[in-house]
């Protein structure tokens, strides 16, 4: 469980985040929503120990992020941001071989190149493993950093993102690639994503965030009623049973 | 930084490639993708080692005139004095230059050789050219090393841990502040009389031929300890290369090996700056060759690549400077010209920093 007390985030005088608390129970996919700005990533970074909190403390199961050697902290939580630009020239199987540093470092032994295996197949990267990153599209280099993410074998993993820069067909494949990992290998990912449709399908909690502040948290399905869209995005959105499953409309 | 719009990029699966499909899955090496088709990394340590070596050879025993142990005592001073320079100078570099994630600046360019000559003008200025060889000694290069590592250490940690820690800003502090230095010591220097800057003079260019042998021990052991440091930590130094986030995620506690790395930075080039005098591109030009001859970015073969690379242009250019150009005392006002030179123009080449 992630357990997020009294955290605030400012810099100078301007508030950017907080105060807000809470709990990300383990297992399933949690989406954070919310308009530009409303502090989403500044939160998936402070859980994520990559951003000091102002105030509060962030601890993930029992263990606080912040204080606890970073090394230990890299075993049981995993975190990808959205902008990465990297110097050196790597291919994408030694970027996903980074991933086991928190347990070899640096050394792979047969079990840390079974997992970068086992990484690279689940996101079917296998044809593209000795390419260079800067030889791959947009969204082929997305899929490797989610690759060395899920390399690293924690049970938590934060995602900023991770549909940026995919088309439909590879949106659609890592959501269900996510689903599987929470699902089959009992992972609690947390992810910030855009499209709310998305956030409805494939996770089990949506926390929407609004002006620094949750603005509400529920389930999925609990999430996707036309007032509360509506409040959280400040925006008109409608929405309707399609197959079964609520969608919002929210083009026009 | 706008959250930018789900652009549809064609994501196409492209073929493999004939070298992804040749070489065995898993391999144990993470470079594997690297090697292939080409000289392994180990294999082309090896070529520098070998090339090191022959240099060695050369540079020590032929061509000896007169006292055959006066020779070799003279060179192997100056041998190892060259190690020391080639192995801070190189070495410190690529650690610097996987620090600030960029392939152009170096320790020195950020204003290092500007103390160092405030400090010798001052010397000489206030106490006379004489008392700049009457003090030569052990005291006085640790006192120099010491006063140019707090220097830079506190520079650099402000400048990296600030809010505003942004490379362009210590670039221009560091570029400002070595103005301010250099210009300071060009008008002590005005105030001096003609011996005693020529005294001066002397110590203002490398000086690889006149270095004491008596600071070589210490001096090699503080470069042993530094390369043990590093050897220990060339996985990690890998994922530096990564930016501070994704290190971070990989559970480096990225502020302390900033701080670690940049003392060792700052030893090194005080340590070399205060034996053998101020080289600017030399580092430049060792970690920029060492980086295209290892082919790989793995600190594993880029740190002894970039050492070797370094001894080899010492070594190397002092042999053809001695023997065919007679003109042992130049090598590193030579090293600075061209290093200077390919500096300028792999900067207007590449077109930014």
């Amino acid at each position: 469980m992630i357990e997020f007390t009294g955290i605030r985030k400012a810099y100078g005088e301007q508030v950017v985040l907080g105060p807000v608390s809470g709990r990300i129970p383990a297992g399933g996919i949690t989406s954070l929503v919310g308009p530009n700005g409303a502090g989403k990533s500044t939160l998936l970074t402070i859980m994520g120990r990559l951003t000091e909190p102002t105030e509060g403390t962030v601890t993930v199961d029992g263990l606080d992020v912040h204080k606890a050697p970073s090394q230990d902290v890299a075993r049981v939580l995993s975190i990808l941001r959205q902008e990465n630009h990297f110097t050196a020239r790597v291919t994408v199987r030694e970027l996903v071989s980074f991933g086991r540093f928190p347990h070899s470092k640096g050394r792979l032994t047969a079990r840390d190149i079974a997992h970068v295996d086992d990484a690279l197949d689940f996101l079917h990267l296998g044809e593209l493993q000795h390419r260079y990153l800067d030889q791959l599209s947009g969204g082929q280099r997305q899929r490797a950093y989610v690759a060395m993410v899920l390399a690293q074998d924690t049970r938590y993993v934060l995602l900023d993102e991770p549909l940026n820069n995919l088309d439909m067909k590879h949106s659609v494949r890592m959501m269900s690639q996510l689903r599987r990992a929470a699902d089959e290998l009992g992972k609690t990912v947390v992810l910030i994503i855009h499209d709310i449709n998305f956030a409805a399908t494939y996770s089990d909690r949506i926390i929407a965030l609004r002006d620094g502040l949750i603005a509400a948290s529920d389930t999925a399905a609990g999430m996707m009623r036309a007032e509360v869209l509506s409040e959280v995005f400040d925006t008109p959105v409608q929405v309707h049973e399609v197959d079964g499953k609520r969608t919002a409309v929210y083009y026009r | 930084m706008s959250e930018s719009p789900v652009t549809a990029a064609p994501d196409r699966p492209g073929p493999p490639t004939a070298a992804a499909a040749s070489t065995a899955p898993g391999s144990p090496s993470a470079g594997a993708g690297a090697g292939r088709r080409r000289l392994s990394g180990g294999a082309r340590v090896g070529v520098a080692g070998a090339l090191v070596a022959v240099a060695v050879v050369c540079f020590l025993f032929l061509f000896v005139q007169g006292s055959f142990e006066f020779a070799i005592e003279r060179r192997l001073t100056m041998l190892g004095t060259m190690a020391v320079a080639a192995f801070a100078q190189a070495v410190s570099t690529v650690v610097f230059q996987t620090l600030t994630h960029n392939r152009i600046l170096t320790p020195s360019i950020m204003g290092f050789d500007s103390v160092y000559t405030l400090m010798q003008t001052l010397l000489a200025f206030v106490f006379g050219g004489s008392v700049l060889a009457a003090t030569d000694g052990l005291p006085k290069l640790v006192t120099q090393t010491v006063l140019m590592v707090g220097f830079t250490t506190v520079l650099f940690r402000w400048l990296f841990s600030g809010r505003r820690g942004s490379l362009h800003v210590l670039l221009l502090v560091g570029v400002v502040l070595g103005l301010a230095f250099g210009s300071l010591s060009v008008f002590l220097q005005r105030l001096l009389s003609p011996a005693e800057y020529d005294v001066l003079s002397a110590r203002l260019f490398g000086r690889l031929s006149s270095a004491e042998a008596t600071h070589l021990p210490l001096a090699g052991a503080v470069c042993v300890i530094a390369g043990i440091i590093l050897w220990r930590r060339r996985h990690l130094l890998d994922t530096l290369l990564l930016g501070r986030d994704t290190a971070t995620g990989l559970g480096i506690d990225h502020k302390r090996e900033l701080t670690l790395m940049l003392l060792l930075i700052s030893v090194l080039i005080s340590l070399s700056t205060a034996l053998a005098g101020p080289m600017t591109f030399f580092g430049f030009v060792a970690a920029m060759l060492a980086y295209q001859m290892a082919g790989t970015h793995r600190h594993t073969i880029v740190l002894p690549m970039a050492f070797l690379i370094g001894l080899l242009t010492l070594v190397g250019g002092q042999f053809i400077m001695e023997h065919v150009f007679y003109a042992s005392g130049m090598l590193t006002v030579v090293i600075e010209f061209l290093g200077g030179a390919v500096f300028l123009v792999h900067l207007l080449r590449k077109g930014t920093l």
